[in-house]
């Protein structure tokens, strides 16, 4: 393989951990209570624009960005969780779409309105230049946000899978009556995963703003990916959205690369529609 | 007969509307309300009769815009023949697109129509023929009447009052319908639809065929009345949420329910628009978002709803508070 080729590659790669990190937010809420958070893209944007915000104030990096990121959005979660969600989990199918789509819309425009429609970015060179690697030129930014995704995103699969709280996520999952009978509260386990799932996407946010522009558009894009990461890895598994996630950011970059940048959405969209078509339990899901 | 009563009366206010409000702000406004409620009400055949929540009605919507703009652009034709070819376009894409998304239930339809909006939006982005990023225009300066070019919007207003007078007459003819019927048993549960014999597959085909094509005669409207459309006026997602929350805020699956919406939304839309300029638009769809969320929340059934309950209730007030209560007492 031709350098070139090797480099696309690994830029599709640590791109696509961090689709991996948000959309294992996404996977765990649906996952969990079967809804679908429309406005899941739009809460990485905001954490982008948490990011640029911090940069304004206190002239720091990602370093301080992502935790903050991470409590500004956990928080979001929550206050959506009890305030939005809980009720209209119960409600009909079009008020549990229209819920999420009427807090996407709200999150979007607000955006708009305070921060205005211009594309805002943070310095190019805040986390570090560009380094070769065996003639790979890699740029330092992108290099940090594929590493602290793919830390994340493992994390919070071992979060989910060894631990006494993803036990107790999961047997809410699976029945929340039968859960509470075993004296696990039912609320405060979806809140929790509310408040993780909206968290990595702070952390997610902060990572991309440090190498992609910041607009309050951004979430559309961005959540659509997540919709295709999840559909491609199973509906509520993290390990598959990881998989999912690296193997999207592949084949963008590839038909970015061989087809051309204009045409890579267009190529994803066209293939989740053919996962949600053909496919629907996804790449890994049993049937 | 008191229904018949009320809506001649509607209908008798609807037609006085422009004479009564005359400034062109208003008649434009007058004209603005009644396009939109034809969008919301066919968006409402397939979301709210069927259930289907569909995001991706402004493929519908462009395909007549640009149908209408494509005809006289490339044939030097009235906007008016694209009626029918953005009918036949439309109806033929719902039918393609429809199959495989409509066998999806819930939430996945929903992300695949939204997926196959932004798709079509990307592709008519790259497309030199339909103008890509630019858009089509339509007559500079109207050659007849058959050009449909207008300086105000009088003419526009009766002509959209008697396209959504139609719509609502085949909505209202279909709900009563065998369709219909199956239809609202598809929504209440299609699992027991189909069990009960209902062909559900092909029933919501139909239906999102029915309203694909209506959808499109709205958007060779609105393209022209503006006289042209670009990707962002002809297909943005935006445009599908409108006649989605205009159904929803109305009553979704109500004849009357886009209707409402539309006379609530449409002049807050436009009279914020004014009021605040520019940075208004931003504004404008930050109350758009509240209030989906707010009726998600509280009023998932829509305004009309709402009002025909507590139409029920004062129809009642001898009741002992504990029947009153039972809310479907006879």
């Amino acid at each position: 393989m031709s350098p070139i080729l090797v480099q696309v590659i690994v830029g599709g790669l640590l791109l696509g951990a961090v689709y991996a990190l948000f959309s294992s937010g996404l996977t765990l809420i649906w996952g969990m209570m079967n809804i679908v958070n429309f406005a899941h893209g739009d809460f990485v944007m905001l954490g982008m624009y948490v990011a640029f915000v911090v940069w304004t104030l206190f002239g720091v990096g990602p370093v301080l960005a992502m935790p903050i990121a991470a409590l500004v959005l956990a928080t979001l979660g929550i206050v959506v969780y009890f305030a939005l969600v809980r009720s209209i989990m119960k409600g009909p199918m079009l008020a549990q779409i229209l819920g999420t789509f009427g807090l996407a819309l709200l999150l979007r425009y607000a955006a708009f309105w305070w921060f205005g429609a211009n594309f805002l970015s943070l310095p190019e060179n805040i986390v570090g230049g560009t380094f070769d690697v065996w003639g790979i030129r890699i740029q330092a930014s992108r290099l940090l946000a594929g590493a602290v995704a793919l830390l994340v995103t493992g994390g919070l699969h071992l979060l989910l899978t060894r631990t006494q709280l993803g036990s107790k996520m999961l047997a809410v999952a699976e029945d929340p009556a039968a859960a509470q009978l075993m004296g696990i509260r039912p609320d405060t386990m979806q809140a929790i995963a509310w408040a993780i799932a909206a968290g990595v996407t702070g952390i997610a946010g902060a990572l991309i703003a440090t190498f992609f522009y910041i607009v309050p558009t951004v979430g559309e894009t961005l959540g659509i990916v997540a919709f295709v990461t999840v559909s491609l890895g199973g509906f509520g598994s993290v390990p598959g959205a990881l998989v999912a996630g690296l193997l999207i950011g592949v084949i963008e970059s590839l038909s970015a690369y061989w087809i051309g940048a204009v045409y890579k959405d267009i190529v994803v969209y066209s293939l989740f529609l053919c996962f949600l078509w053909f496919r629907p339990q996804g790449l890994m899901g049993k049937s | 007969m008191r229904r018949l009563l009320w809506s001649s009366v509607a209908l008798a206010l609807a037609i006085a509307y422009p004479l009564l409000f005359s400034t062109p702000f208003q008649q434009r406004l007058g004209a603005l309300v009644l396009l939109y409620a034809i969008a919301a009400s066919a968006w409402n055949i397939v979301g709210g009769y069927a259930g289907q929540v569909s995001v991706g009605h402004v493929v519908f919507f462009g395909c007549g815009a640009y149908a209408a703009m494509g005809v006289y652009a490339h044939f030097a034709l009235s906007p008016l023949v694209g009626i029918p070819v953005g009918i036949i376009a439309s109806v033929a894409i719902s039918a393609v697109v429809g199959v495989p998304t409509l066998r999806l239930s819930g939430h996945y339809f929903s992300m695949a129509t939204i997926a196959v909006a932004e798709l079509v939006r990307l592709i008519v982005t790259n497309t030199d023929y339909l103008g890509a990023g630019v858009g089509l225009s339509g007559p500079t300066v109207p050659r007849n009447l058959f050009d449909l070019s207008f300086i105000s919007a009088l003419p526009y207003y009766y002509l959209f009052l008697a396209v959504l007078l139609a719509t609502l007459g085949i909505t209202w003819w279909m709900a009563g319908s065998r369709m219909g019927f199956y239809l609202r048993a598809i929504r209440d549960s299609e699992r027991a639809a189909r069990s009960l014999g209902a062909p559900a597959s092909r029933i919501k085909l139909y239906a999102f065929m029915l309203s694909a094509g209506l959808t499109s005669v709205a958007g060779a409207l609105y393209a022209t009345m503006f006289g042209f459309v670009d990707p962002e006026s002809g297909l943005g997602i935006l445009i599908s949420v409108k006649m989605l929350i205009m159904a929803a805020l109305g009553g979704a699956g109500l004849l009357f329910g886009p209707l409402v919406g539309a006379a609530i939304l449409v002049p807050l839309e436009e009279i914020s628009n004014n009021l605040l300029g520019g940075k208004g638009a931003g504004l404008t769809f930050v109350v758009y978002g509240a209030i989906i969320v707010l009726i998600a929340r509280f009023q998932p059934g829509g305004i009309l709803t709402l009002i025909k309950r507590v139409w029920a209730r004062r129809g009642r007030p001898a009741q002992p508070a504990a029947v009153a209560g039972a809310s479907h007492a006879p």
